[in-house]
């Protein structure tokens, strides 16, 4: 493997990892703070590329599909908090699983009452769609670059917020005792609903930025949202630094997994969590 | 009417009736009721655009027999497969028992293939397959009531190698999904690229229905082989073709493929398609005056165009109707009618085709290049190609 080409898979890998984490850390600040397994993650992700495409094939522009995408997936899991995932925050992890494993089921569904079973590409807009060349036959899609560009902006406004900001100070002493917090004057439902919202922009955010590239098809929700298990279980449970390095790392062993040892690209993945669990039962930073 | 007598006229009733059916010679019973012709397709998600024209197809060479079976009418009984293999074995069981039917058509996927196929083997009920390519059915589990109307998997990849070769590439990559029929595809390239002298530098595969191909396509930059060939077919093959063509490669490094790649997609494609060379056994721009006869009376009876599915279907239903007449709609005689549809030869709008012994067709297949739009025929790949039918043994 040459220069070029190891450092545009390399590149690939970053930009694949930054998508997984978008996802990844909605899970695990959901699961971290309000201790809610969500089997439905995926399904925002689903949502979001879908909104993206019906927008972008209605209004045809993907920034303004982009915008509108993004924000009705918020405001659909807000208002998804406020109707079903806030009385389960108590609730054992079973009823969880079950909970938000037939939301998949939902969500599927109305997807297909909705949009219909095909698959769908959105175009990359005009303005993005040229490549940089790198030598005579290697180049770049911008539109890559730019994609991963708004991931970065996103992982840094999200550290920002939570260790920065008074809300950040807040969601992180809910997370670590949620009654003495509470007793302080907090509002711990308002928080609750502002981190569910979050974990949903992100996970909407990504499958609407990621339906260029990955096109939209029904059940890619489910494919997605595996990949962010096993990023979840190699960061550690909770962890969104933990998210980011485990994120990258599947990138990393994806692509080159693929290039390198096609035979075994499937497994590639699951390979190296497996590795992870054996020397680190409770992921790379356990919380 | 006493008890007595009720039961004298109703044992008389009843022995009448199994006496009938006894001296009656057993073509008449047949003409006397209706056959039954099960359809099991996709109508729904995915696949139901193959489905409809399958359906189609099959319909429009029944209607051109007059709307009989060996002189037999019919009664259709359908049922959308949805493409689910998990409920494959239970469709194909409700036509078959409850329905009674006589025949089976189906089906697109090959998954579900494979539970119509254990019904079929196990109940012995003719089965036509009017689509789905998976190996094994003429195969190693090939049977006398099962007929292939359209191809194996393998069949127009048999043909691309020798193609191209004779083009000048002679170190190709091959990219396709990890899967059952990409596999299948792969064994028919490797067949016959290295049988024409090519060497295949690299085998590439990403997990099925995974369409992001950067990884693959910066990595086959790289290489720079002479060619590439493919395996993909659906949504997924558009965005490979467009993804293609975005990365620049579509200028320096030629693109083949089994037809599926360029069929129904090139709308979806666009420009990016242009110059793709695929090897399949139709195309819609084939042209012969059968052809032409076919499209034109296709298009009239459903206002649609036909496609490669729909001249499948159709194919079904003219090996069908040979079977039927050559029995006289007495399709029990299964001796007489399986001679009947082995020795048939279709005169298709894709050219005149043979069964093989195994129960698949031989048929020539063509190369064609996207030209706006449009897989243009440029040539036949390879003149009658049969799919080597490793492991068949006809019972």
């Amino acid at each position: 493997m040459d220069f070029a080409n190891f450092l545009i898979q390399l590149l690939n890998s970053v930009q694949y990892g930054l998508l997984l984490f978008m996802l990844a850390a909605g899970l695990t600040l959901i699961f971290g703070i309000m201790g809610v397994v969500n089997l439905a993650h995926g399904s925002f992700y689903m949502i979001g590329a879908y909104l993206a495409w019906y927008f972008t094939s209605l209004l045809g522009s993907l920034t303004l599909a982009i915008v509108l995408g993004t924000l009705l997936a918020v405001a659909f899991g807000w208002l998804l908090e406020w109707l079903l995932f806030r009385h389960f925050y108590h609730r054992d992890h079973l009823d969880q699983v079950l909970l938000t494993f037939g939301l998949i089921y939902i969500f599927e569904e109305m997807r297909s009452i909705f949009w219909g079973d095909d698959v769908h590409a959105v175009q990359v807009p005009e303005l993005l769609n040229w490549s940089i060349p790198l030598t005579d036959t290697l180049s770049y899609p911008v539109y890559r670059l730019v994609m991963s560009a708004v991931c970065i902006v996103l992982a840094i406004g999200l550290y920002l917020l939570i260790s920065k900001t008074r809300l950040g100070m807040k969601i992180r002493a809910g997370a670590f005792n949620r009654d003495m917090t509470e007793s302080l004057g907090v509002n711990i439902r308002l928080i609750h609903g502002v981190v569910f919202a979050l974990g949903v922009g992100l996970a909407a955010i990504a499958g609407v930025i990621a339906s260029p590239i990955a096109s939209v098809y029904p059940g890619m929700g489910s494919s997605v949202l595996i990949m962010c298990f096993v990023v979840v279980v190699i960061g550690g449970i909770g962890s969104v630094r933990g998210a980011l390095v485990a994120a990258l790392l599947v990138g990393l062993v994806d692509t080159f997994g693929k290039v390198l040892v096609p035979q075994i690209a499937g497994m590639a993945v699951y390979m190296l969590m497996a590795l992870v669990l054996l020397y680190k039962p409770e992921g790379l930073f356990k919380q | 009417m006493n008890t007595r007598r009720l039961v004298l006229t109703r044992g008389a009733a009843l022995i009448g009736a199994a006496s009938t059916g006894l001296v009656l010679p057993s073509w008449a019973q047949a003409q006397g009721s209706k056959l039954r012709v099960g359809l099991m397709l996709p109508f729904t998600g995915t696949f139901a655009q193959p489905g409809i024209a399958i359906e189609n197809g099959f319909r429009l060479a029944l209607a051109q027999n007059g709307d009989k079976l060996g002189g037999r009418e019919i009664e259709f009984f359908k049922v959308d497969d949805e493409s689910n293999p998990a409920k494959g074995v239970e469709n194909a069981t409700r036509l078959v028992q409850r329905d009674k039917v006589d025949v089976l058509v189906g089906t697109v996927h090959s998954g579900v293939q494979m539970g119509i196929h254990k019904v079929a083997r196990e109940s012995g009920v003719l089965n036509l397959i009017p689509n789905a390519g998976v190996h094994i059915a003429t195969r190693a589990q090939c049977a006398p009531n099962v007929f292939r109307t359209s191809f194996t998997n393998a069949q127009p990849t048999l043909a691309l190698g020798k193609a191209m070769v004779e083009k000048g590439h002679k170190k190709a990559v091959w990219i396709t999904w990890s899967y059952a029929a990409g596999d299948e595809a792969f064994e028919g390239f490797e067949q016959s690229y290295k049988a024409a002298g090519g060497e295949i530098v690299k085998k590439l595969a990403l997990p099925f229905p995974n369409v992001e191909f950067q990884a693959l396509l910066t990595e086959i930059a790289s290489i720079k082989p002479d060619a590439v060939a493919c395996f993909f077919a659906g949504g997924g093959a558009a965005k490979f073709l467009r993804d293609y063509h975005a990365a620049g490669l579509s200028k320096s490094i030629p693109l083949y493929g089994s037809g599926f790649l360029t069929e129904g997609v090139l709308d979806a494609a666009g420009d990016a398609a242009n110059g793709v060379l695929t090897t399949l056994h139709y195309s819609d721009s084939l042209d012969t005056p059968r052809n032409k006869q076919f499209r034109l009376e296709y298009a009239k009876a459903f206002k649609l165009q036909p496609d490669v599915y729909a001249v499948q279907g159709y194919d079904a239903g003219l090996l069908l109707v040979k079977g039927a007449n050559a029995v006289k709609g007495d399709i029990n005689n299964k001796q007489a009618l399986y001679a009947a549809l082995r020795s048939a030869e279709i005169d298709s709008p894709r050219g005149k085709w043979k069964m093989s012994p195994s129960h698949n067709p031989i048929q020539d297949i063509y190369l064609r290049r996207v030209e706006n739009r449009e897989n243009k025929v440029i040539g036949i790949a390879g003149k009658a190609i049969a799919d080597p039918a490793t492991g068949c043994r006809m019972a």
